[in-house]
Parts: structure tokens; C-alpha cells; sequence
């Protein structure tokens, strides 16, 4: 751990020379017994785990169009090649999304296509050994399922479907990610990723309204399992106490107390994440995603806000209607989703991002900013990858750029954009996401973060930039960790809404 | 030998049509349980028809990727379909005004095909990170279609086989009717290689043609809270309790 250092940037970003084996490895610490049974999973890989692979596999392939489609269509044209931020930063050549593709795609030619079966050589096709399994559990775990490769492929072929379902695989072997499994096992068992029960939400949230108080003078409520409040707040649960995160959240209860929106958060289902996405597991995404319809049944709720989060936003925005019928547009004969649907207040989009919300209640005129509180921050954007590039707001393509930069510029006065190469559907992955947010993974943590790092740099030294907002709690959490590696000031990262906080005025309207 | 390419023929042909068939029948049955597309993404049905234009038709997003590979990868295929079509002369009598008026640009799109395959090539053969990637069979596929051309460029403008002959053979096979065809190396060379791109068309990355249609990221809306998007299976779930 200690010896954990940053790549050196490179001087004119070019694509870096290959380095086979630069991140050959065990992977992430594989999830005990005691994890794997408390979701569901075997234990350990038993002896039978080849054919229960393969059968998976199989089984895979006829439920998703995307796997199946994306296994036969590349044509090793290297578009994606050199579009990872895993790649970029390790150099090692199976950091490629093709060749991370090819991983798996091996395998499938060698049980599942003709040439495979006949001429295994001639089209790179395998057979799954325990080799090859671990080196899926490497590769596929160095990952982040940040789509940034399907965004030049012109096939579409979006690596996150393969390495999701490469992990599924892993799972029902019992050969799963540690960190992740155990974080499922939590939001299960308590509702949150984090493991924190009812009173200890109850009793940070009594003390934020404490401190907001001292702060401002003000009375900003942080109610908790309200019934009939207007809005339920589903936020990533380190929002209720990690830095910077806790920043955003006292900025989303300014928002409502200034908008006079009554909202409550849930202490059943307090988490916005959803770590079934990065597992790929349907019935998990889809258990973890019904603890919110369950809420807002119960609170009797008509909006569901998001808070700053960005694959939970993904799974909100894309997901939620799918697996829980938070959304719209439902069959009139589709109880299940119908029932939820009616109870809540379709003026307004199901499920809302905070940013959306706030940005209404800007154009609204209902929110007063003083935006020389922010004057010490000159401000950069880091667009999120599942935000960028898995999910919308504003019901436009490209709302999801525009509304946090508009809100920005709405309580700042000093905003930059990085070199747009990285930026929107382009970003870079913060080098933390799809379940590599764990201190095993350090390493490649470190590496994958060197392409943002880079143009940050840039803008520090041209602009002066001395604060990077971004729209999730994975990439403030990954930020605060590796900025100080890369010599910046670990608090140069925060939220959106902590920018809001700063400027807002209270109790003017 | 003559028989023996006209047994070819209805082999490869049918091989192809029903292998791909079954193929694309394959991914049309194959459900799509969650809405993936990659954002931003057009957010009605037409600006989905729009996007799969701009990608089949200009491959947008290998433009955006790697102009090089776009540039020979865009040639290579809008050559193949000019020259595709310029062979429709051998398969109809009378021959249609507009195969008549593409026939010269056919030649020289025969010509930048080559050009753009070689060019594929030297990108697999030469750029590491390709080279790493690529299968003996990538670079057979390549090799495969530099023959095609290749043998057919030496009929154009070296060993003049009698086309009359090659087109009574074709008309002829389309009704039943095994005529005589021309004697020629490179005829029988550049029949022999089409019908191996016919054959391992529906069982190898040739697949991308299809393929790309059907791909979540590409063809689906935008939409997933105004409209409820659920998949049979997934359904499934929901009555099981």
C-alpha cells in the first residue's frame, strides 16, 4: 500500500506503448463463504463450477440481446483500443476493451459457434480453464463499466454488458468481488451500503440540522420517515456522513427548505447505490431497487429526488421503471407498477435528479444565490461516466451536461471547462467506479485515474482551477483518495450542491 | 466443372441466406431486459432511425473514434457496395439503367476496395495494439477480401475471360439451367473465394452487418421514465409473488 505512486503524466497524451502482463494479479479479494450464502451465491467454487459456468453462460446469452449480439459483432477493428482510462493508465494490453472483450468472447466462441468447436486456433477460442476464470476475475475487475469505449465502437458494443455478465458468472460459482457481495449484503440486511442502522441516520441527521443552525441561524429540517411528505430523498448513504459528501446533502435540505418542498429521507431504504448493476445481477439490481418502491408506498410520497450519485442515477434513470415501476407510461393493465404510478404526481419527472430539481426551482426564480461566496473556488466539471453516458435529465439528449454546469454558473462566477476530449459523453472515468471502490484495488485505482488527473493538471496550471464539482458520491470518495497521490489538495474535489450551499441565501424569499 | 460451381453455388447461397436468418432471428428473439442505450441518445423513435442511419451509412462513431481506421474502414465498405452492385449485371437480363450508369465507378471502386483492405491490413499488421488483438482468422478475413478484389481486378484489366459466357452461367443458375462457364484460373479462383466469404459469412464477425441493428446502445430510445420497458422474463418475476 504504501509504495503506491502516480503514474508520471504523459507529455503530450499519447497512446502509451503496450506492457503485456503489467497488471496480471490475484484481482480483488474473492467474497467468503459467509458472503456469497448471505445473498444467495455458493460459497466457493466446487468442483462442478466449469459446467456451471458454461450453462450460465448460455443461459446469459439468451437473456440478453446485448451480450449475444455484442459476443458475435466486433470485428477487432481497435476503435476502443485506446479509450480506456484502465489502459491509458497501465498500459497492459488486456485493459483494451476488446481485448477485455475477447476475454470472455474467447470462451464463447470455443462452447458456443461452430468455428470455435472446429478451429478453436484459428478464431482465439478456449476453453475455461481455472486460468482463465482467474483471469477474469483480474480483468474483469479492472473495469468500471464506465462505457466510455461503446460511446466509439461502431457497433455499440458496450464493454460494461460483458464484464457485467462475466461477474454474473463469476457469482454463480461462488467466485464473486468481495466488496462488492458484501456491500449487497448490507443494503439488504440494513438498508444501505453502508451497514448504518436507523438511529445512528436519526442522530446525524438531528446533528446536521444542529450544525446547519450554528451555521446559518436558520431552522433547515433533515426530516426523516415522514409520511406524507411531498418528496423522498433517495441519496448514496455516504452522503449522510462521508466527506465531501455531507456538503452536497446539507445543500439539497437548503434547497427544499428554501423552496419550502416538505421531503423526507427513509431509514428502510436509505441508498441511492444499487451494487446489483455492477454485478450484472438482475434479480439483486432488481431486490435492492423494489426497497424504494417499498418506501414510497409506505411514506405515500408524490416525488422521488435522487441525490448526487452517478450509477445510482443510472439505475434511477434508465432502471427504476423497468424493475420497480418508479416512472411513467405503465400498461394500464400492469398492476404492479400502476399501483405505484398513480400515487405519484406525473407534472413532474419520475424519478427527478436533485440537479433537475434544483435547476427548476432556479428558472423558477425561487432559489437566491450570493455567488461571491464561491469567489475563492475557480471551478472545473468532472462529467460522470453513468451520468454521462447511461442516463439523461431535462427529457433532452444532453440535459445531464448542461443542468449541473447551469447550476454551477447560477452560484459561482468562476467556471473552466477541461480539455473536451474528456468531458461529456467523453469523460473520463474517475478510476473508482462499477465496484472497484475498495482498498485492494488501490493500484489500479491509481493508474486509471491518470487521463483525468492529466487535463485537471492543465486546467490548474492555465486557470488556476482549485475545485472540481462533480454529480456522484463514487467519484468523491475515489478523488479524495487519489488527488493527494497525484499532488493536488484532497478538497479540491466536491459536490454540485455543495457549491449551492455555499451561495444560497436563506430565508430571503 | 461446370457442375461443380453450380452446386457450389446453391450451397453458399443457401447457406448464407438461411445461416443469416437464423442469426438475425436469433437476436430479434433475444429479449432486451433493461434500457442501455448510450447517452445522449435520441429520445423519440424517429431520432433512433436517425442515429442507425448516420452509424450504418458513416459510421459515426468510428469517426469519432480513430479517423484512420474510419477513413480506409469507410472506403473499404462503401466500395464493396458500389461493386456489389455493379455485379448485379451478371444476375439480370436486361440489365437496369441505373446498374448500367454505376458500371464505370463499379471499376474504380473494385480498385479503392483493394486499397482500402490493404490499408485495414497494414493497420492490423503494423499498429501494435491492432496486431494484439487480431486472430489468424482477422487477418485471413482481410486476405480473403484482397484475393476477391485482387481476382477480379486481373479479369477486368489483364486475362479478359468471356464475360458473356459468366453471365449465361448466373442467368442460367437463377433458372434452374446449368449452363457452360468460360475456362478461366481466375474466374474459378474468384468464384471459389465468394463462395468461402458466403459460406462463413453467418458463422464469423461478418456478423457485424446484422448485428449492428440490433445492438441496445444503438437502436433503443431514450425513454425509460415516460414509458415502462419490461422484458417477458422479467416480468415473470413480478407475478411470482
Amino acid at each position: 500500500m504504501a509504495d503506491i505512486a502516480a503514474p508520471a503524466y504523459r507529455i503530450i497524451p499519447i497512446i502509451p506503448a503496450l506492457k503485456p502482463g503489467a497488471m496480471e494479479g490475484k484481482g480483488p479479494f474473492v467474497a467468503s463463504d459467509k458472503i456469497n450464502e448471505a445473498i444467495g451465491f455458493p460459497g466457493h467454487l466446487a468442483d462442478d463450477w466449469h459446467d456451471k459456468a458454461i450453462a450460465k453462460m448460455g443461459d446469459l446469452l439468451s437473456k440478453y440481446r446485448s451480450l449475444k449480439v455484442y459476443m458475435d459483432a466486433c470485428v477487432h477493428c481497435g476503435a476502443c483500443s485506446d479509450k480506456c482510462h484502465y489502459f491509458i493508465g497501465t498500459q497492459d494490453p488486456k485493459n483494451m476493451p476488446v481485448a477485455r472483450q475477447d476475454l470472455m468472447r474467447s470462451v464463447y466462441r470455443r462452447y458456443f459457434t461452430l468455428p470455435g468447436k472446429l478451429f478453436p486456433k484459428l478464431v482465439g477460442a478456449r476453453d475455461l480453464t481455472k486460468e482463465v476464470l482467474d483471469e477474469w476475475h483480474n480483468y474483469f475487475h479492472q473495469c468500471s463499466e464506465c462505457r466510455r469505449c461503446s460511446v466509439f465502437c461502431p457497433y455499440g458494443i458496450d464493454t460494461a454488458e460483458v464484464t457485467m455478465a462475466a461477474r454474473e458468472i463469476l457469482d454463480s460459482v461462488g467466485y464473486g468481488q468481495k466488496y462488492s457481495l458484501e456491500i449487497i449484503g448490507k443494503v439488504h440486511k440494513i438498508g444501505n451500503n453502508l451497514g448504518l442502522p436507523a438511529a445512528a441516520l436519526k442522530d446525524t441527521l438531528e446533528g446536521l440540522e444542529e450544525d446547519v443552525k450554528d451555521a446559518t441561524g436558520i431552522d433547515v429540517r433533515f426530516p426523516i420517515d415522514v409520511h406524507g411528505a411531498e418528496v423522498l430523498l433517495i441519496t448514496p448513504s455516504a452522503d449522510f456522513f462521508a466527506e465531501p459528501h455531507i456538503d452536497s446533502l446539507i445543500g439539497y435540505a437548503k434547497v427544499f427548505h428554501a423552496t419550502g418542498t416538505s421531503w423526507t429521507v427513509s431509514s428502510m431504504s436509505s441508498e441511492a447505490g444499487n451494487f446489483g448493476m455492477f454485478i450484472g445481477n438482475y434479480e439483486q439490481l432488481r431486490t435492492i431497487a423494489l426497497r424504494i418502491r417499498q418506501a414510497a408506498l409506505e411514506l405515500g410520497v408524490k416525488r422521488i429526488v435522487v441525490g448526487e450519485c452517478g450509477h445510482a442515477w443510472r439505475v434511477a434513470y434508465s432502471f427504476w421503471n423497468t424493475l420497480s415501476g418508479v416512472g411513467d407510461g405503465a400498461d394500464p393493465n400492469d398492476r404492479f407498477a400502476q399501483m405505484l404510478q398513480k400515487q405519484l404526481d406525473h407534472r413532474y419527472k419520475q424519478p427527478t435528479h436533485i440537479c433537475e430539481f434544483t435547476w427548476d426551482m432556479i428558472q423558477d426564480e425561487r432559489l437566491v444565490f450570493d455567488k461571491s461566496l464561491n469567489d475563492k473556488h475557480i471551478i472545473t466539471f468532472h462529467d460522470s461516466c453513468n451520468v454521462a453516458r447511461g442516463s439523461g435529465m431535462g427529457g433532452y439528449p444532453g440535459g445531464q451536461f448542461d443542468i449541473p454546469r447551469n447550476i454551477i454558473k447560477a452560484v459561482a462566477n468562476n467556471f473552466v471547462e477541461m480539455d473536451p476530449s474528456t468531458t461529456h459523453e467523453r469523460t473520463f472515468c474517475c478510476g473508482g467506479g462499477g465496484g472497484l471502490l475498495t482498498d485492494d484495488l488501490i493500484d489500479v485505482r491509481v493508474k486509471g485515474a491518470l487521463p483525468r488527473m492529466e487535463v485537471l493538471q492543465q486546467v490548474a496550471d492555465e486557470h488556476g482551477v482549485n475545485f472540481m464539482a462533480c454529480i456522484c458520491a463514487i467519484c468523491k470518495a475515489q478523488f479524495t483518495k487519489v488527488l493527494p497521490i497525484y499532488g493536488f489538495d484532497r478538497k479540491m474535489i466536491g459536490g454540485v450542491h455543495q457549491l449551492v450551499s455555499n451561495a444560497i441565501k436563506l430565508g430571503v424569499k | 466443372m461446370n457442375t461443380l460451381f453450380a452446386i457450389f453455388f446453391y450451397f453458399s447461397t443457401l447457406v448464407f441466406v438461411v445461416g443469416l436468418l437464423y442469426r438475425i432471428r436469433t437476436y430479434a428473439n433475444t429479449p432486451a431486459p433493461l434500457k442501455i442505450p448510450t447517452t445522449p441518445a435520441p429520445t423519440t423513435k424517429g431520432g433512433v432511425v436517425l442515429r442507425m442511419t448516420r452509424e450504418v451509412v458513416f459510421f459515426e462513431s468510428l469517426f469519432k473514434a480513430n479517423l484512420w481506421t474510419w477513413g480506409l474502414g469507410w472506403l473499404f465498405h462503401a466500395s464493396l457496395l458500389l461493386v456489389l452492385l455493379r455485379h448485379l449485371r451478371y444476375f439480370t437480363e436486361p440489365v437496369w439503367g441505373w446498374v448500367v450508369f454505376i458500371q464505370p465507378f463499379g471499376i474504380y471502386a473494385g480498385i479503392a476496395m483493394l486499397l482500402g483492405a490493404c490499408g485495414l491490413w497494414a493497420r492490423r499488421l503494423f499498429v501494435e495494439r491492432i496486431r494484439y488483438i487480431s486472430t489468424p482468422s482477422d487477418h485471413l478475413m482481410l486476405v480473403l477480401f484482397i484475393s476477391i478484389a485482387s481476382s477480379g481486378l486481373l479479369m477486368k484489366f489483364a486475362v479478359h475471360p468471356d464475360v458473356i459466357g459468366i453471365k449465361n452461367f448466373f442467368i442460367g443458375l437463377m433458372h434452374l439451367n446449368i449452363q457452360s462457364l468460360p475456362t478461366s484460373f481466375a474466374l474459378y479462383v474468384h468464384l471459389s473465394l465468394v463462395y468461402t466469404l458466403l459460406v462463413i459469412f453467418p458463422v464469423s464477425k461478418l456478423l457485424h452487418a446484422p448485428g449492428v441493428f440490433f445492438s441496445p446502445t444503438r437502436n433503443q430510445t431514450d425513454n425509460p421514465r415516460e414509458k415502462r420497458h419490461i422484458a417477458a422474463w422479467a416480468a415473470q418475476l413480478e407475478s411470482e409473488k
